[in-house]
């Protein structure tokens, strides 16, 4: 049974209310040259900062922080570590936000930039990630010593909603081409049930093109043309490594903004979830794809002026080399970036005189 | 014999004392080092001529095997091919345990991709990992290195794959409970963990190389690839001289798109090691250069690394036949064949780097036979004339 109840926006006095939690790594001093950015754009967006403490077993922070996102409706995130010493039995606390929320597709949107080079040009994909079952459904097992089972669930309502998400953005957007990636020669049952739902959700949309590609060839054709790939829809695991391998391709993991939306709910963090531990704190972080984040949370509250102020400002210092931070070759400081974005939107903004 | 019998004293002597305190990982070496001293199957050498068994396959598989033939028979290398064809159309199982049974006599192998249909039944296993699984081929070794007359966005790559084989994701274990969910099992095993992580480190150390990188996703599958990781750290601790590191799945497919001369040789489970082997080879250069072998403890198969079958292009002399052909010279490698397989791959090396002939799929206009025609020159102008014999 499913309500038809659509929760109310997080809108009071025009301003809406976003939770913000800042994760570990480079994620609170990302999260907080955002608020700098909007409280200097007079975004009308308050912040509910949520800390999540991915060192403590119990699993009350998480659940305070997907309270939050219930109430407000959308959220921004950092990545939250998931430490390798603690027991298996500590779940990853970005896995448990997603599945719980039911944050079904993972959308990244990779595009050649402007100003950043790159061995590949023109790449422009749209990868549609199911986000919540395949291989993270976190079900293991070791029935005999030395024997472990890794249970990969695969089911038709879930891959027949991410198909149907995936051709509905397609026509949206005007793509014309949907690739479904999976491994359905070895995976038969599995990824074979996949490529059945996409298939039959193809059917509805006869304007938009169809065809699957098998994961190994997909990786290697990415490697070599990416420019032939359009709109992507695939499995959770396939989609985590096609998504890094497309960031690689456009720039690196300082660059690609992803969103996960579900029903009710969407969280916006960086595409490829890195947390970026040995940059913490050393200015060194590149904030693009954070901000670039952000512009999509505005795009999602209707907020598109703003959205389009403040992108159009983080491009056009993308293209300026001696900003560049360190992973895409340059010197500059994460602070330099966020300022010389500030100074740009002032410059291109409405004058304050003139109003 | 004698060390075998060595061996079974030595644990004989060592357990009544030590068996508790010995621990896993030395009772897993011994049992390793038991079973390399068991018996083995006697080489199919008669007369001076191996004898390796042929699987042609589908797609370009059956026209890049006559190459290799006609390559063969030129360069008066003697080995004899015997031709098992296994028909990817059937449900039968007959044609594989034929191909299995031929490899069992012969000890070695040379195949094409078989194709696996997806239009027949799930029950209708994929020929090829069925022919992995049953032949215990448990090491895929694939070596992907920057060719000098190949031009690719990336350069200086030196990289070594070691990809178990025979379990994780590709166990086909699958099944449907509840209608419209389907469960596939992942299997990782603590033995078949240890041996790839042995092999992976042996083969480093005769190779000289220096680093080794584990490639993984524990922080999601904290049992399975936890399990694999604490294998590959146990035997690490055997090497001081190799270091060890390990990596996330999706940071290294990225980190080899951007970076890829910082790795050197990588090892993994099944799944991981088909996408990261499939980038690497793309970063050479695609699939028609880089040859693949799967090494067991008994049986050696060689292919191409990327296992493509290419239906769309068979038949039409457009192939790159290069890597099939340097397949066939690992194959003489494995054979001791040292003076054919160098003779062979410098000739290979030679028309890809010197003479720049070039198929259609690094950007050339050559033909399959024409780059086998010019492979074949070289090896007269090079080799041994008759009338110096």
């Amino acid at each position: 049974y499913k309500s038809t109840y659509i929760p109310p926006p997080a809108r009071y006095g025009g301003r809406h209310t976003v939770t913000l939690i800042p994760g570990d790594g480079i994620g609170p001093e990302l999260a907080n040259h955002v608020c700098e950015l909007f409280r200097f754009c007079c975004v009308p967006v308050d912040f509910e900062v949520v800390n999540v403490d991915s060192s403590m077993a119990s699993e009350d922070d998480i659940d305070n922080a997907i309270m939050a996102i219930r109430r407000n409706g959308v959220a921004l995130k950092g990545n939250i570590e998931t430490n390798h010493n603690l027991p298996p039995s500590y779940k990853s606390r970005n896995n448990l936000l997603r599945t719980t929320l039911d944050l079904y597709a993972n959308v990244m949107h990779c595009q050649s930039l402007p100003g950043v080079r790159t061995r590949h040009r023109n790449v422009d994909i749209v990868i549609i990630r199911e986000n919540t079952e395949g291989e993270y459904s976190s079900l293991e097992h070791e029935n005999v010593t030395g024997v472990v089972e890794c249970l990969k669930i695969i089911t038709k309502a879930k891959s027949l909603r991410i198909a149907d998400y995936a051709f509905r953005t397609a026509r949206a957007k005007g793509r014309r081409l949907v690739t479904a990636v999976h491994k359905a020669n070895i995976m038969s049952l599995g990824d074979g049930l996949f490529l059945e739902c996409c298939k039959e959700v193809a059917s509805g949309y006869p304007e938009i093109t169809f065809d699957s590609m098998i994961v190994d060839n997909t990786t290697m054709q990415l490697v070599c043309r990416p420019e032939q790939f359009d709109v992507m829809v695939m499995p959770n695991l396939y989609g985590n490594v096609v998504s890094n391998v497309c960031a690689g391709l456009v720039g690196g993991p300082g660059l690609v903004p992803g969103a996960n939306y579900g029903e009710d709910y969407a969280v916006f963090e960086t595409g490829t979830r890195n947390t970026g531990k040995s940059i913490a704190n050393s200015n060194t972080a590149n904030p693009t794809a954070m901000l670039l984040a952000s512009c999509l949370l505005l795009d999602h509250l209707k907020l598109h002026a703003y959205a389009s102020m403040i992108r159009r400002a983080v491009l056009s210092i993308l293209t300026e080399t001696q900003l560049h931070t360190a992973d895409l070759g340059g010197k500059g400081s994460t602070s330099e970036v966020v300022q010389s974005v500030m100074n740009a939107v002032q410059s291109t903004g409405p004058q304050t005189l003139s109003i | 014999m004698a060390a075998h019998t060595a061996v079974m004293s030595m644990s004989k002597i060592l357990n009544p004392f030590w068996g508790g305190r010995l621990g896993h990982t030395v009772k897993v070496r011994l049992v390793i080092m038991y079973e390399m001293l068991i018996l083995q199957p006697p080489p199919a050498k008669y007369g001076g001529r191996h004898t390796v068994t042929l699987i042609p396959g589908d797609g370009i598989g059956p026209e890049l095997l006559n190459h290799v033939r006609e390559v063969f028979r030129f360069s008066c290398v003697p080995v004899d091919f015997e031709v098992v064809h296994v028909n990817s159309a059937l449900e039968s199982e007959d044609d594989i345990n034929d191909a299995i049974t031929a490899i069992r006599r012969n000890g070695v192998a040379l195949k094409g991709n078989i194709e696996t249909k997806h239009t027949m039944a799930p029950s209708v296993k994929s020929r090829n990992n069925l022919l992995r699984t049953s032949l215990d081929l448990y090491a895929n070794v694939m070596h992907c290195q920057s060719l000098p007359g190949v031009q690719t966005r990336h350069k200086n790559i030196d990289i070594m794959i070691i990809r178990e084989n025979t379990e994780g994701e590709y166990s086909s274990l699958e099944h449907e409970s509840v209608t419209g969910v389907v469960e596939s099992l992942k299997i990782i095993t603590r033995n078949n963990s240890l041996r790839i992580a042995d092999y992976a480190f042996r083969l480093a150390r005769e190779k000289g190389r220096k680093r080794v990188t584990a490639v993984h996703k524990a922080n999601i599958m904290k049992l399975g690839d936890g399990l694999f990781l604490q294998c590959c750290r146990e035997v690490a601790s055997d090497y001081p001289d190799i270091t060890f590191d390990s990596m996330i799945v999706d940071n290294t497919t990225m980190q080899l798109v951007s970076n890829p001369q910082q790795f050197d040789v990588m090892v993994m489970p099944n799944l991981y090691g088909n996408v990261v082997s499939n980038v690497c080879a793309g970063l050479v250069g695609g699939p028609g250069l880089v040859p693949g072998a799967n090494y067991g403890r008994d049986y050696a198969v060689f292919e191409t690394a990327t296992r493509n079958t290419g239906k769309s292009i068979a038949q039409r002399n457009i192939a790159n036949p290069t890597a099939m052909l340097l397949a066939s010279c690992m194959m003489l490698d494995h054979l001791k064949l040292y003076g054919y397989a160098s003779m062979i791959r410098n000739a290979i090396l030679t028309t890809m780097n010197e003479t720049r002939l070039h198929t259609a799929d690094i950007g050339g206009q050559g033909t399959t036979s024409d780059v086998v025609q010019s492979i074949m020159r070289i090896i007269q102008s090079k080799g041994p004339l008759i009338s110096e014999l």
